[in-house]
């Protein structure tokens, strides 16, 4: 029994020799320790049995951790060479893999999108009308005056019967104002055109977002509130914003509101002409003729409205100096903002 | 609108910062766009008085100058070219070391052997005009090594304001200058008129600036010294009438509507010529050109108060009279930019006795012109009905400073005193002398409207308590009247401020003038609205996002383009005749964007839209909806080094895919069917037979190295999914069974399907074509379609056998009804 022992001990500093023997030398340790008759292994386990009953139990457990030991460490170095020898058979792992076409939202929708998101965690849901418009909705329910140089033909197109093609998404605060109670709280976004001949920075069609809130009560400090945290979340949480006093027909007081240049943070750079502000949007209180016009108490209600241009916005945000990139839809510059291949 | 800072400081008579005062207007007022410097480049120049002349030992042209330019050292030896340089005058000098316009930095340097300390510079190279014939005379006692900024006044800024439609009152340095007063503190005082030098006014360019070889001219400019009135212009005298005689002059206002208020004044014996530097100077400082006394005079006048004038020469009327009525259809005038212009009876004109002389408001003729030989004035001062002008000034397409007004709402209360400042000026600059006080026919006078404001509506509005104290600080500010009456404030509008017109006008200047960055911009608690989200954008955004997972790029084509049928919406005034119809359909304007792709080379083209098309059918009003449109072509996959150099293109039955999941996507519950007609292709069906959209091979401008393209267009439908409904996982096993049949021609897949679907009944759980084949064993015309079928009760495990009666079932009625046969071998 201690000879066995003894011989057990010796043959587990064979082990050691595992982690560097090659294919060859593996199978032959394998055949000489762990082989079906000669193993040195399997005879000792072979003579086990014949051991007397009080050391039996010793030496065969022994021995098989031994074995399972010895088996592990061959299959190991096995992996090891079987790796190896893989790369050695040419599988370049830096090759390319295979790919499907990948798809993307346009990148005028992902900023309209995420505009719309901001706005509905501060309450608004998504409205729309139509894009052929009358008159009325389009400036007199506005608070346009008859005369006003917007109704200038040259600056709108017409298409007869009183229709004209939107020129901006703030028809659809009547269209909301005349079919919804208070309180409102709508984002709308959509096309709208104006005759402007295509260049580097216009196009006759561009996409808008109008929104409006109107209930009892609401002030200066809601409007500004909520359009300075749409600002903060849109762009960064320090961005700085500023109001200044503008002029639309259908607000009163109007304000522009322009937030800190996001290229030079301010210094003043040329996308914001030296000033360091970029101009966002246009806004306002909701004038009381608006709500009038709608059969909306102007003492009882009030609110806001403003109207953004998500493609200005986007083209300011990622660098794009031509507005007609955005309409030309070479798949190269759509895949850039899918995050594809092509 | 420009307006000049050192024009700004005479009104209120203190320095100002041109930075400071473009933020004060723009977070105030208005808008300013730009801040634009003047002569500020001159910083390094001085004044040098020349105390000697000689001749320059190598050169005959050129002098040696000894120049005392205030420096320690003593005189400096500069060499100078000019012919006009002489002992004893001064001339701005740049030493060396000096930056000049252009950037050019003076360095110290030999002329034909001599050494010149820096030089004596002409009016062009300080950039203050053309003339580099020879050096700047400089009439000025300041002493040698001035500033040369300091002593003459050139140096400026011009603040390019933004000035919204409503606000008029902008379009006058006055007006600036009163919104500044409130916001930075001060008042505005309009400047003396500098007294003529020697009794009529003198030649000049610029302020203080002779000619190189011309006579000196006075300092001037705002910081020059008061000056009476040349003559006491009178009171006018507010007529009822509607017409009147001022100093030989017959008046006749017989179109009130158009002039609700007019007035004439006559100055007799002026004499025009160029205007003195000074007031030149303010003129070309705002970029306007300097003509000559008289209309520089107006022209002020314009740019200080917004009142825009017009003289004209009273030697040149007939009657002599001045008759302010429509114009007569068809009368012609030839305006001062020399073109005939015909008028139209919605036009106001002023006429002599015989002809239009003005176009009223927007410009006068080029024969009733003021010229050199003019000696009497009739200089009219008027209101006239903004929309009047407007209409005209379209219908001639003839705009000018004064329309610009005129069309925004000047002043009608202020008109008196325009005049009167008017009359002082011409009198200052030109001469001559107003007999009788102006004519003022006014026939329906008008007051200051006075709105009614309620201190607790301001703070209810804005949001914070504002006192009343400071409201009344704020509008008094700027021109309103404040009066307590019944617990409000009864606010009196000044008349240069037509927009003001209710209450919320007023909340309006009290929180810009406070500023709106005053106020908290912390979320307060809301109530949530009524409003669902539009069925119309979930629709979209569900399509929109389905089609991206298919592989497709979003693209926004423009919603103008060609005529695309009879029904097509037509634009009245289009940009072009390329862009005068609204699309009808997406998929002409995705195929242009496919073209356009090709020309840049691109292959692999997968795009789709969702957008508003537009049809107008015969009798019927303009309608709209939006479609869903893709296009198709090129490569199915991305190319792969595994799958050699080249992947297979997409070709119909990728189309048909797309077709089908965008049917899905857009119309649910419409059925994807082939076309009709003999054409490839596939419609999509509602219910009830209607055809909402369709898919096929797409013609195009394509390029020869170009795949086969594809398109297909549906109508979005508005209405929901309805949620999906869960179908038990089967549990117990399929059995599966493939038979290939032999189709006869004109026998479909869908045929098959069907007949096979119903013979074998609900056992049948799918059927999957997986090969086609035609050829060798195949009759002619026939052709094997192989299927894959799964069998499987939900209850129980089904035996071959079962399977094998329910196939033979199906192969039975598939003869039967089809004359199908299962392939033989």
């Amino acid at each position: 029994m201690r000879d066995l022992l003894a011989a057990l001990t010796e043959l587990r500093e064979r082990l050691q020799e595992i982690p560097q023997a090659d294919e060859r030398r593996l199978q032959d340790l394998k055949t000489e320790i762990l082989g079906r008759k000669a193993g040195t292994l399997t005879q000792i386990l072979g003579r086990v049995p014949k051991l007397d009953p009080s050391s039996r139990k010793e030496v065969g457990a022994a021995a098989n951790a031994l074995k399972r030991e010895f088996e592990a460490a061959f299959a190991a170095r096995e992996r090891e060479l079987k790796r190896a020898a893989g790369s050695v058979t040419g599988l370049d792992l830096t090759m390319p893999g295979r790919a499907v076409w990948r798809g993307g939202l346009h990148l005028v929708t992902q900023v309209v999108n995420e505009i719309c998101d901001i706005f509905r965690e501060l309450g608004f849901t998504r409205a729309v009308g139509p894009e052929a418009e009358t008159e009325r909705y389009n400036f007199f329910a506005l608070n346009f005056p008859k005369d006003h140089p917007a109704l200038d033909a040259q600056d709108s197109f017409y298409l007869g019967d009183g229709l004209l093609l939107r020129t901006h998404t703030s028809p659809v605060q009547i269209r909301t104002l005349e079919r919804y109670p208070p309180p409102i709280r709508v984002v709308i976004p959509g096309q709208v055109y104006r005759r402007d001949p295509f260049d580097a920075s216009h196009s006759p069609v561009f996409e808008q977002i109008e929104g409006l809130a109107v209930d009892e009560g609401l002030s200066f400090v809601d409007f500004k509130a909520t359009l300075a945290t749409f600002a903060r979340r849109f762009f960064t949480a320090d961005t700085r914003v500023r109001f200044r006093p503008s002029f639309f027909p259908f607000t009163e007081p109007s304000a522009e509101m322009d937030v800190q240049c996001q290229i030079c943070k301010g210094a003043g750079c040329a996308t914001c002409k030296q000033t360091g502000w970029m101009e966002i949007l246009g806004s306002g209180l909701v004038h009381p003729a608006v709500l009038e016009n709608c059969g909306v108490s102007s003492e009882r209600y009030s609110g806001f409205a403003w109207g953004m241009g998500p493609a200005r916005i986007a083209m300011t945000r990622h660098g794009i100096a031509d507005i007609r990139l955005l309409h030309e839809s070479d798949v190269r510059f759509l895949a850039q903002f899918a995050g594809g291949v092509r | 609108m420009i307006v000049s800072r050192r024009w700004l400081e005479a009104l209120l008579g203190r320095p100002l910062d041109a930075r400071e005062l473009a933020e004060s207007l723009t977070m105030h007022a208005a808008a300013v766009d730009a801040v634009i410097p003047r002569h500020q480049d001159l910083g390094d120049v001085l004044i040098g008085r020349v105390l000697d002349v000689q001749k320059h030992p190598n050169a005959d042209r050129l002098s040696l100058c000894r120049v005392d330019a205030g420096g320690a050292g003593g005189p400096v030896e500069v060499v100078c070219g000019a012919p006009n340089v002489q002992a004893g005058k001064t001339y701005p000098y740049a030493p060396v070391g000096a930056t000049l316009p252009g950037g050019v930095k003076l360095e110290r340097r030999k002329i034909r052997g001599v050494e010149s300390n820096g030089m004596l510079c002409s009016a062009k190279e300080l950039g203050l005009g053309e003339d580099h014939a020879g050096i700047l005379e400089l009439d000025t006692t300041a002493p040698p090594g001035s500033r040369f900024l300091d002593v003459v006044p050139v140096a400026d800024h011009q603040i390019v304001i933004d000035v919204p439609a409503n606000r008029p009152d902008l379009l006058c340095h006055k007006g600036v200058a009163r919104e500044l007063a409130a916001v930075l503190g001060g008042t505005v005082k309009l400047p003396p008129i500098p007294a003529p030098a020697g009794g009529t006014a003198r030649a000049g360019g610029d302020a203080a600036l002779g000619g190189p070889r011309g006579a000196p001219s006075r300092r001037g400019g705002g910081t020059a010294t008061a000056a009476e009135p040349g003559v006491a212009a009178g009171r006018s005298r507010p007529a009822a009438a509607t017409s009147g005689v001022v100093d030989g002059v017959e008046v006749r206002l017989e179109d009130p509507e158009g002039a609700p208020r007019y007035m004439i004044a006559v100055i007799r014996g002026v004499k025009v010529a160029p205007s003195p530097g000074w007031l030149s100077g303010r003129l070309t400082a705002i970029g306007q050109r300097s003509i000559n006394n008289v209309v520089d005079a107006t022209n002020y006048i314009l740019f200080e108060l917004n009142q825009p004038l017009h003289a004209f020469d009273l030697a040149k009327l007939n009657g002599p009279a001045v008759v302010v009525r429509r114009a007569k259809p068809g009368e012609k005038i030839v305006t001062l930019d020399g073109l005939t212009r015909t008028l139209t009876s919605d036009m106001t004109a002023i006429c002599d006795a015989k002809r239009p002389t003005i176009v009223a408001g927007v410009m006068g003729s080029a024969d009733s012109e003021v010229s050199p030989a003019t000696t009497d004035l009739v200089l009219e001062c008027a209101y006239f009905q903004p929309t009047r002008i407007r209409r005209t000034r379209r219908a001639l397409e003839l705009s000018s400073e004064s329309s610009y007004r005129f069309e925004r709402g000047i002043d009608m209360l202020g008109m008196p005193d325009a005049l009167r400042r008017a009359i002082e000026l011409i009198v200052a600059v030109a001469g001559g002398e107003l007999r009788e006080p102006p004519l003022d026919l006014w026939p329906e006078p008008q007051q200051e409207k006075t709105i009614f404001l309620r201190p607790e509506r301001v703070a209810h509005l804005l949001g914070v308590p504002v006192e009343p104290a400071e409201i009344e600080r704020r509008l008094t500010a700027v021109g309103f009247f404040l009066a307590p009456k019944d617990g409000r404030l009864a606010v009196q509008v000044p008349g240069w401020r037509p927009d003001v017109t209710r209450e919320v006008d007023l909340i309006e200047e009290v929180a810009r003038l406070k500023g709106y960055d005053a106020f908290p911009d912390e979320l307060r608690p809301y109530r949530p609205g009524t409003v669902p989200d539009a069925p119309e954008e979930l629709a979209r955004a569900r399509v929109r996002e389905g089609l991206v997972r298919l592989g497709l790029l979003e693209a926004r084509t423009i919603p103008l383009g060609p005529p695309d049928g009879p029904d097509s919406v037509t634009i009245l005034n289009p940009l072009s005749a390329e862009e005068a119809h609204l699309r009808r359909r997406l998929l002409p304007g995705l195929v242009r964007r496919v073209e356009h792709n090709w020309a840049n080379g691109n292959r692999d083209i997968r795009l789709f839209e969702v957008g508003t098309v537009f049809r107008k059918p015969a009798g019927s009003p303009v309608e709209e909806w939006t479609s869903v449109a893709a296009v198709l072509t090129g490569a199915r996959q991305p190319p792969h080094w595994s799958q050699g150099a080249k992947l297979p293109d997409m070709d119909i039955w990728d189309l048909k895919h797309h077709f089908e999941l965008a049917v899905e996507l857009a119309a649910p519950g419409c059925n994807v069917e082939p076309a009709t007609g003999g054409e490839v292709g596939w419609v999509a069906v509602q219910p009830g037979g209607d055809v909402v959209g369709q898919a096929g091979p797409l013609e195009a401008d394509a390029p020869a190295w170009a795949v086969p393209l594809f398109g297909l267009e549906v109508r979005l439908a508005l209405t929901g999914r309805s949620p999906v409904a869960y179908r038990p996982l089967p549990v117990q096993p399929a059995v599966e069974h493939d038979v290939a049949l032999v189709l006869p021609a004109g026998v479909s897949v869908a045929q098959v399907a069907a007949v096979l679907q119903r013979a074998v009944g609900p056992l049948l759980e799918r059927l999957e074509v997986f090969d086609e084949y035609r050829g060798a064993g195949i009759p002619a015309g026939h052709r094997s379609v192989a299927w894959h079928c799964t069998f499987r009760d939900p209850e129980r495990t089904l035996r071959e056998a079962e399977v094998k009666a329910a196939l033979a079932q199906g192969l039975v009625a598939l003869e039967d009804e089809l004359g199908v046969r299962r392939r033989e071998g």
